[in-house]
């Protein structure tokens, strides 16, 4: 019985620090600018809209925002047609030395995003692409690993469906779509979401390849609304810190199974 | 299995239908070409974006070249050897390593103790373990920015805390003895929920008759798990020290919102360096020559990798 309570114990205080920022950081947003800078700290905020205002006065937040979304929207997109293109093709259809371009695809694996930056930053200045909704979107857009898992799940899909699908008739692109996809919603969906994930909280490369705040993303925005406001606006920047988290905490808590099922499907298959 | 060897699986009417030769060959022309469209637009982004950038990494390295002039200049090995010698370099690469470590020994030990907690029959369990996972899923970016506020000297969260057992709370980013140890609680609060998640679905998966057994001869809890449990999650130890020494060595969101790499050179590791010679101080050669000092490193992490995978996959 002892032990059981003083592991409840241990189960909340791991509660308490992983919620504990996250409180810090919903009061100290919604707190008065008095609250903020007072010692010791107010555990309960006066609700404002204040910061938001402040923030938004501070930088160009809605902007931002649209910013995040065209590239996640259209980045998610174009990466995930490209990973079921690709895997249906390298799971469906021949092809000379087949085994050899897909170690090719996998291969984009072992390559470190952050060695990559420099060389792609000139390749897309070369592509006159600096400053662009393309340059932000493209070089991001090849598919390796989502590959990889759409194709391990369309290799266990039962054959009888597909082969029934083409005595019927049907071609690739019609079984891939009318059949394979709607076999495959639940990875589908995993894919999406870690992909969509990863385009909004994407730092370093829309830090380089944008220099006017109109192309900036939320979390380059943040970076910059910090650096420009200083340690006297924590309201005003935790406010910005909100507007960039949130949506990405309600799509967690929306589809966190999907996110959890592809996270430790892609670790324990290794 | 391995995971290239599974057969194609030919469209039906490739088998059934019995027709001429020349008719085959036509078919079989037409899925070449179906395969190539299909495949092209991935297979480029990659070969530009992915494989071309080693090549230009490798080339940029033996050059000086400010990104401005015309053309750069070549130096043959100069950058190589100017870095490989300079004591900058040396304690780049020790924060680094250092960094690394500390954030890959913490993960692994607390998320598998976190594991084992979110293992026991206790109510809410769940709930934690979606609580201590979400912050992986957020932008380090936004992380790092709450983070700076807690560690304000003056009116942080920090200070609550470490004021009550009457200590002075550091002013940890500006604090060349803080500021990293700083770096790696923010880097382990954001991806230790990871850990845990991966070593949790590992403990589910193990088979329980040994453990009973041995439970039945008397062996403690404590011989259980290290004689045990250990080393059954091996393979899940060794997966998740090699995505971690990766993901670690090209952290950078966290450090770039909260220190810059400083203050000085505290917080300066690989992955820093790397952006401050090519995207601060415009040289080219150099941010090259570090790109492929991080490619060689973790190539050669994920080789072992592969390596030790081929021999030994203890789980499915």
């Amino acid at each position: 019985m002892k032990t059981r309570a003083i592991q409840y114990v241990v189960l909340i205080g791991v509660a308490a620090v992983f919620l504990g920022p996250l409180y810090w950081l919903l009061s100290t947003a919604f707190k008065q600018p008095t609250q903020i800078y007072q010692w010791p700290p107010a555990w309960w905020p006066h609700l404002t809209w204040e910061n938001f205002s402040l923030a938004w006065k501070a930088a160009p937040f809605d902007r931002f925002f649209l910013n995040s979304t065209i590239i996640t929207v259209i980045g998610t997109a174009l990466k995930v047609v490209n990973a079921v293109l690709t895997a249906y093709a390298f799971a469906y259809l021949r092809f000379p030395f087949k085994k050899i371009l897909f170690f090719a695809v996998l291969g984009a694996m072992m390559v470190p995003g952050h060695v990559t930056l420099l060389p792609n930053y000139l390749t897309v200045a070369t592509l006159g692409w600096i400053n662009t909704y393309a340059g932000l979107i493209i070089p991001g857009i090849g598919s390796a690993f989502a590959t990889f898992l759409m194709r391990q799940h369309f290799l266990t899909l039962p054959t009888e469906v597909t082969d029934a699908a083409a005595v019927d008739g049907a071609g690739h692109l019609r079984t891939l779509w009318r059949v394979v996809l709607p076999m495959s919603r639940p990875m589908l969906i995993t894919v999406v979401v870690i992909t969509a994930v990863e385009e909004w909280n994407n730092f370093v490369w829309p830090l380089i390849v944008t220099n006017t705040a109109s192309m900036r993303t939320l979390p380059v925005g943040l970076l910059i609304l910090k650096d420009e406001e200083g340690l006297a606006a924590w309201g005003t920047i935790m406010a910005g810190t909100l507007l960039v988290l949130a949506p990405m905490l309600l799509i967690f808590l929306i589809a966190q199974r999907y996110i959890v099922g592809g996270i430790t499907a892609g670790a324990l298959k290794g | 299995m391995s995971i290239v060897d599974l057969p194609a699986r030919t469209h039906p009417d490739e088998r059934t239908i019995a027709d001429g030769n020349d008719q085959r060959k036509r078919r079989r022309r037409r899925e070449y070409g179906l395969f190539a469209l299909l495949v092209a637009p991935n297979l480029l982004v990659i070969a530009v974006f992915a494989y071309w950038p080693i090549i230009y990494n490798a080339f940029l390295s033996l050059t000086d070249w400010n990104m401005i002039a015309a053309r750069p200049k070549f130096v043959g090995l100069a950058n190589y050897g100017r870095t490989l010698t300079d004591p900058a370099f040396h304690k780049t690469l020790w924060i680094t390593v250092v960094f690394t470590g500390l954030i890959v020994v913490g993960s692994l030990v607390i998320g598998l103790a976190l594991a084992f907690l979110f293992n026991l029959p206790l109510k809410g369990r769940g709930a934690v373990r979606t609580i201590a996972f979400a912050p992986h899923i957020l932008s380090g970016a936004a992380v790092a920015t709450i983070w700076a506020f807690i560690f304000d000297p003056g009116y942080g969260l920090m200070r609550a805390l470490i004021e009550p057992f009457g200590a002075e709370p550091p002013d940890w980013m500006n604090n060349s003895d803080w500021a990293l140890p700083g770096l790696v609680i923010v880097y382990l609060w954001k991806n230790v929920g990871f850990a845990a998640l991966i070593y949790l679905a590992g403990l589910q998966g193990l088979p329980k008759e040994l453990d009973e057994a041995a439970a039945i001869d008397g062996a403690s809890t404590w011989t259980r798990f290290r004689s045990i449990k250990l080393p059954l999650l091996a393979p899940i130890t060794f997966f998740l020290l090699i995505t971690t020494v990766i993901g670690t060595f090209q952290a950078f969101d966290v450090i770039a919102v909260m220190t810059g790499g400083g203050p000085g050179d505290a917080t300066t590791t690989l992955s820093w360096s790397i952006y401050n010679e090519g995207f601060q101080a415009f040289n080219a050669g150099r941010a090259a020559t570090l790109s492929i000092i991080m490619f060689v490193i973790l190539l050669v992490v994920t080789t072992v990798q592969a390596r030790v995978m081929e021999r030994r996959v203890h789980y499915r």
